[in-house]
């Protein structure tokens, strides 16, 4: 595609095309989870009609056949983030699982009584409190840096945090409750000159910022596929070879080993090592069917637009009285959080519903980030490529409505 | 604009948004309960001051949606005078109203509580309309813990 056409790509998801409350469906909560295209609708299908078998198994046909889109997608996930390797892409549930699964295995290897872990004050639940969990089981100590009122995270006092007790580094590449873009290269550059890993959350930044880890230099970066315009169930952990090799498994059982006796038992290879049972096969062919769908698109286009987006929303948004936008980072992506005088999110959330506009109102997973800004809740308009500018006059006029109903 | 939603947004809801009733600490009162609804954040303490087994006065601070500040607001007006046995009734029948599961609810019997009943149609905002009164039913039954609606 050379120009970024919107419409054309509005026509290849289906459920945009819903009817909700008898009005054209506006969805704007694609923070929480995005649409699927056609392609990755039909990726799925096609696997369960033609070539559906268990992988690594089998020598039957079938068998070959699945196995090699299974890790066909595994591929494209590699070149899509820029790793080094496949043996570097682990599949598992989805971000939340991944960032266990680190702080379960190399946590829980490297990390001791008095050790320290740094994570930011604006970050999604499950990169708290795995990281609790372990800090109980370990004794270690959990810092977190602090964020200013505009949103972003004071620099300075995350320096300041980083100290020879530090173990590990895990930040949010992508606020999900604020739309903060976190400066992931300095803060790696930083954790680095102490030899400290970084692990970068990557659920919001996937769909909308071109990420290469190489470049990035991050030990880990996680994401969930359902963000990323892919089916649900899976999560992608990116790890370097030479740290994961030297981790524990997560979990025992089938396909994770390589030798069993009932004396000792031999681990397989990078990335089985960490996949143990049958693997979500259809959603991960699906992953694959939506990289192959993005890069028809292509990320640096779809940021451009999904720029122009937010832009758009944040001029709209700044325009209306009694409205406060909640995160206004310089560096943002298309996350629009707010509220509004005297009306409480989740009324926002009801009314605008009622003209069938989709957003997300509540605590975001990150209720430490409300008690920041003392306000229960937010409403979030969050966008993806698909939207268009008429949508957010649709929501604009809704909240000016709305705002005039309750009076 | 907001045609569909006039069940669930009655006047008198929006009125009791604006100008909650017995917004105000009852200083010394016997029983007093938090509420919390995590899913929104609505959170709010009940005050109730007794005297025997009857409710003589009641009372609330905290911020919630409109749903659920009319509903502890006309809660709070509603339950006074009562006994605690007459309260935990009016509670019974109001999660039946709420929940919708009996379509020949009958609701002249429940009074003023009824202009509540349009949160049927909104199950994912019935829990903002019964947060009041299951903390209310926590305070009757002398549970002095924090209550969630999860
Ligand atoms: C920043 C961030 N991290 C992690 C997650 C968790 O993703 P999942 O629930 O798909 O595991 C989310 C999802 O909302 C998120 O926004």
């Amino acid at each position: 595609m050379t120009v970024f056409d919107v419409q054309k790509i509005r026509q290849d998801f289906p459920i945009l095309k819903e009817k909700i409350r008898g009005k054209d469906l506006v969805y704007l909560d694609n923070a929480a989870t995005c649409q699927k295209p056609q392609a990755v609708i039909d990726s799925i299908v096609h696997l369960y009609s033609h070539d559906y078998a268990n992988v690594h198994r089998g020598v039957h046909t079938l068998s070959v056949r699945s196995t090699d889109k299974f890790e066909g997608a595994r591929t494209k996930v590699k070149e899509f983030i820029n790793a080094g390797s496949e043996k570097e892409i682990i599949f598992v549930k989805g971000a939340t699982e991944a960032i266990n699964l680190v702080a379960q295995t190399y946590g829980k290897a490297n990390i001791k009584l008095g050790d320290e872990i740094i994570i930011t004050a604006m970050e999604h639940h499950s990169n708290i409190v795995p990281w609790q969990m372990l800090c109980e089981q370990t004794g270690a100590i959990l810092k977190i840096a602090p964020i200013s009122q505009q949103g972003e995270l004071i620099f300075d006092e995350f320096k300041k945090l980083v100290n020879d007790k530090t173990k590990l580094i895990s930040v949010v590449h992508m606020s999900n409750a604020l739309g903060t873009i976190n400066p992931v290269k300095e803060i790696i550059a930083i954790a680095h000159e102490k030899g400290v890993p970084v692990l970068l959350d990557g659920a919001q930044a996937i769909p909308h910022i071109t990420v290469d880890v190489q470049e990035l230099d991050c030990d880990f970066y996680v994401f969930s596929a359902h963000k990323l315009y892919a089916p649900t169930g899976v999560g992608v952990l990116y790890g370097k070879q030479a740290l994961l090799e030297a981790m524990p498994p997560y979990q025992g059982g089938g396909d994770m080993i390589r030798k069993v006796t009932f004396e000792e038992t031999e681990y397989n290879v990078l990335p089985y090592k960490f996949e143990a049972g049958t693997p979500n096969i259809a959603d991960v062919v699906g992953l694959g069917a939506a990289i192959d769908y993005l890069n028809t698109i292509g990320m640096a286009k779809i940021a451009a637009y999904e720029a122009e987006l937010l832009a758009y929303a944040t001029e709209k948004a700044q325009s209306i009285q009694g409205l406060r936008i909640i995160g206004e980072a310089d560096h943002k992506g298309a996350i629009l959080s707010f509220v509004l005088d005297k009306i409480h999110p989740h009324d926002i959330g009801t009314m605008l519903d009622s003209l069938g506009i989709a957003i997300r109102a509540g605590h975001h997973c990150a209720m430490p980030v409300m008690d920041f800004y003392k306000v229960p809740a937010t409403a979030r308009a969050s966008f993806a490529m698909y939207n268009t500018k008429e949508e957010i006059d649709v929501l604009m006029n809704g909240i000016e409505s709305l705002i005039e109903v309750f009076g | 604009m907001f045609d569909d939603l006039r069940d669930l947004y009655q006047e008198v809801i929006f009125d009791h948004n604006r100008n909650p009733r017995n917004f105000r600490i009852i200083e010394n009162s016997d029983k007093k309960v938090e509420g919390f609804n995590p899913l929104c954040g609505d959170r709010l303490t009940l005050y109730l001051q007794m005297e025997g087994d009857v409710i003589a006065d009641a009372s609330f601070q905290g911020s919630g949606c409109a749903i659920s500040t009319a509903s502890v607001s006309l809660m709070t007006e509603i339950v006074k005078g009562k006994t605690e046995q007459e309260a935990e009734e009016l509670f019974k029948k109001f999660h039946e109203m709420t929940t919708g599961k009996d379509e020949n609810f009958n609701l002249e019997a429940i009074g003023k509580l009824a202009v509540l009943a349009g949160v049927r149609e909104y199950p994912a905002r019935v829990k903002c309309a019964t947060l009041a009164w299951h903390t209310l039913d926590a305070a009757i039954k002398n549970e002095q813990q924090a209550i969630s609606t999860e």
